[in-house]
């Protein structure tokens, strides 16, 4: 048993009463059988997590935070702030009426049975270690609930700030977003470290759309250099739903983001969206999955990767098209940018078609910075480092700009920059 | 500045790519205000002039020097020469998607201005200098909002290059194949641009296939470039010579006078 497994054991026993009990229970078990995965596991073949098997986490503590301004959003209608996990409200701002818009926690305790009939009933069951770890430490997280036919223009924004103390810490953020059928939300998801601390970040959130429902969904991912962050996004899609993510991964030391998403009923559309920039020795995983379950569904995803230094970089993206999903459109891009010798990618695109009647699609690439474009700047003026870096953002911003939100997406430009050398001048560019 | 201090001396310039010989030795003076065409077949060596006058890091100088304002101008970057005054219009404008065509002109004016110590322009009066520059070449205000060269036609592009210098103003514009790939409106339209930046301080060297772009820009000398050599070099009626005779004959002639 690994260091941090022993180390779960030991909190998980602390800690067994509570509303879910089972549930959790049932997930402890699954998890203690799986075991951490290794590389020997086909989904973990580029990610490695022997160092934090090695390392023990305890529940993250509960800390002070008093200023989060750095991380919110000004067009936000509301904001839910989790400090190390916990709902802080606080720091939080309230719900507009008619839709429950709030801590997990608390929903598990006003309205049970709303919460119950959709948690754990979608990310549970791929058999995936870290959800089930997820599952048995289920505490709190946001859930939205959104009834038949309510529609919010503004962003709800989901804010989970680390800020760890002395001992490594685990947070296990669960969420669950239903939105009922014929309503509309955008959910924005960002995970940030106040410090420079190792912590674990292992985050659930389960995505329900009812019919003719639409979610747009962004996450961003911006953790501090040393933590680790494992996170699934698993949505489930009724008939004629719209849904789309983007997913902006810049942080951690290591990371992975995986996103899944299933079309139960026919009609529905779904985008995926990726970006994912790293630098130094930064590992940041891509995981994605579109199960294509049911007939005339569209599916479009476009992820695209920067790696510089000595960092690596996995896009590992499933298109499974089933029997019955006939009239399916599907594709699915990933691009990939090297700036240096050092930097790694693997990408695997993944298409498997069992229907007849569709039309599929899908590349994947990998290429340097073009050499007649560097000269082409810097014959004009422009020095080398900071040619580079416009070419390099010039890639990027295409994903920068498929985020409608302006607030986030001049947050996800700056972040998007900041990584960038001799961008400072440069900024303007977006 | 006399004729005995030029604004580029070329000598005996040798230059490689991947270990092939393609300049073999170049000898060449501009003065300030000149403006010099160089002519020559396919394969002559050409544009790779036009590229190692401009840094381009792909060919190796193998022999030679080449002297700008008095100084050593290979030991300079290509920022640094641009930096120098020195500017050339590609045969190939690259296209960069996702870098806007006037953002991309103003951080490459306002980084020349700050290595040479002069005040940056703020958007509103670059702007204003852009709109002003835009005339020159006949260009569209379309052309503010997307991204450098992308989706522009041929024309587009060549009538962009002179945008471009006509914004940075060089001291030695050098015009790669600037006519090829442009019917007679367009040609006549980049020919004016050139024309109107014709100074007594700024040099051309306009490098051409073509004896019909030098009805437009009539030069003060006309060189002919053979086998990685300046072969011929003469007056404006050299051109026409050509135009007659063909590359064949002429360079011919000068094997022969060897």
């Amino acid at each position: 048993m690994t260091e941090l497994t022993q180390s779960l054991r030991e909190s998980f026993t602390q800690r067994t009463n509570g509303p879910l009990r089972l549930l959790r229970e049932a997930a402890f078990a699954r998890f203690a059988k799986l075991g951490l995965p290794t590389t020997q596991d086909e989904d973990w073949k580029y990610t490695s997590l022997a160092a934090l098997a090695q390392m023990r986490f305890e529940p993250a503590a509960e800390a002070t935070v008093h200023d989060v301004d750095r991380w919110t959003l000004a067009d936000a209608a509301v904001r839910l702030v989790f400090v190390n996990g916990r709902y802080r409200p606080e720091l939080s701002s309230r719900a507009p009426g008619g839709a429950f818009i709030g801590s997990l926690s608390a929903a598990l305790v006003e309205q049970p049975e709303l919460v119950e009939r959709e948690l754990a009933r979608h990310a549970d069951s791929h058999g995936d270690a870290l959800t089930a770890l997820n599952t048995a430490f289920i505490e709190d997280g946001a859930f939205v609930h959104l009834p038949a036919g309510a529609a919010l223009q503004a962003p709800i924004h989901l804010l989970y700030v680390s800020t760890a103390a002395g001992k490594p810490a685990l947070s296990q953020p669960r969420n669950l977003i239903v939105a009922g059928a014929n309503s509309q939300c955008s959910v924005v998801e960002t995970y940030a470290g106040l410090g420079n601390e190792v912590y674990f970040t292992n985050a659930v959130t389960e995505v329900v759309l009812g019919d003719n429902a639409r979610v747009d969904h962004y996450k961003l991912q911006a953790e501090s250099a040393r933590a680790f962050h494992v996170a699934l996004t698993q949505i489930h899609q009724g008939r004629d739903s719209r849904f789309s993510s983007h997913s902006v991964a810049l942080g951690a030391a290591l990371a992975r983001n995986e996103v899944r998403a299933l079309f139960a009923s026919e009609g529905s559309e779904c985008t995926l969206n990726g970006l994912y920039m790293a630098t130094g020795k930064q590992h940041l995983d891509n995981r994605t999955l579109i199960d294509h379950k049911s007939p005339r569904c569209t599916s479009r995803e476009l992820y695209k990767g920067v790696l510089d230094g000595h960092s690596r970089g996995v896009f590992s993206g499933r298109v499974l098209v089933r029997q019955d999903a006939q009239k399916t459109d599907a594709s699915q891009t990933n691009k990939n940018l090297l700036l240096s010798d050092d930097a790694i990618v693997d990408t695997k695109p993944q298409l498997e078609i069992f229907a007849d009647d569709v039309k599929c699609a899908h590349g994947a690439a990998v290429g340097q910075l073009d050499e007649n474009a560097l000269f082409y700047l810097r014959s004009r003026g422009i020095g080398q480092e900071a040619a580079r870096s416009l070419l390099t953002y010039a890639f990027a911003s295409e994903m920068v700009n498929l985020v409608p939100l302006g607030p986030l997406r001049a947050r996800v430009r700056d972040l998007v920059t900041s990584k960038l050398p001799a961008f400072e001048r440069l900024k303007e560019a977006a | 500045m006399t004729r005995s201090e030029p604004l580029l001396r070329v000598k005996d310039l040798h230059a490689t790519v991947g270990g092939k010989e393609i300049l073999r030795g170049i000898d060449l003076e501009v003065g300030p205000g000149e403006v010099h065409a160089i002519m020559g077949p396919n394969g002559s060596g050409k544009s790779t002039f036009a590229q190692v006058l401009a840094g381009r890091e792909t060919f190796e100088v193998t022999k030679g020097e080449v002297l700008y304002q008095g100084q050593d101008l290979l030991a300079l970057s290509p920022e640094e020469r641009a930096v120098a005054g020195i500017f050339m219009a590609f045969q190939y404008p690259v296209e960069i998607p996702g870098v806007g065509n006037l953002y991309f002109l103003r951080t490459a004016l306002n980084a020349l201005r700050k290595r040479r110590g002069e005040e940056e322009l703020d958007a509103m009066d670059f702007l204003a200098l852009a709109k002003q520059k835009m005339k020159l070449v006949a260009m569209d205000e379309s052309f503010t909002g997307r991204s450098v060269n992308e989706g522009f036609s041929g024309g587009e592009k060549k009538r962009n290059e002179i945008f471009q210098m006509a914004v940075l103003d060089p001291r030695l514009a050098i015009l790669d194949e600037t006519d090829s790939g442009l019917d007679i409106d367009a040609l006549r339209t980049v020919a004016s641009g050139v024309n109107s930046l014709r100074s007594k301080d700024r040099a051309m060297i306009v490098i051409t296939h073509y004896q019909r772009l030098l009805e437009y820009i009539v030069p003060d000398r006309v060189h002919v470039m053979g086998n990685g050599r300046i072969v011929r070099s003469g007056g404006r009626e050299l051109a026409l010579e050509l135009e007659q005779k063909g590359y064949a004959q002429v360079e011919g002639r000068r094997e022969a006078a060897r």
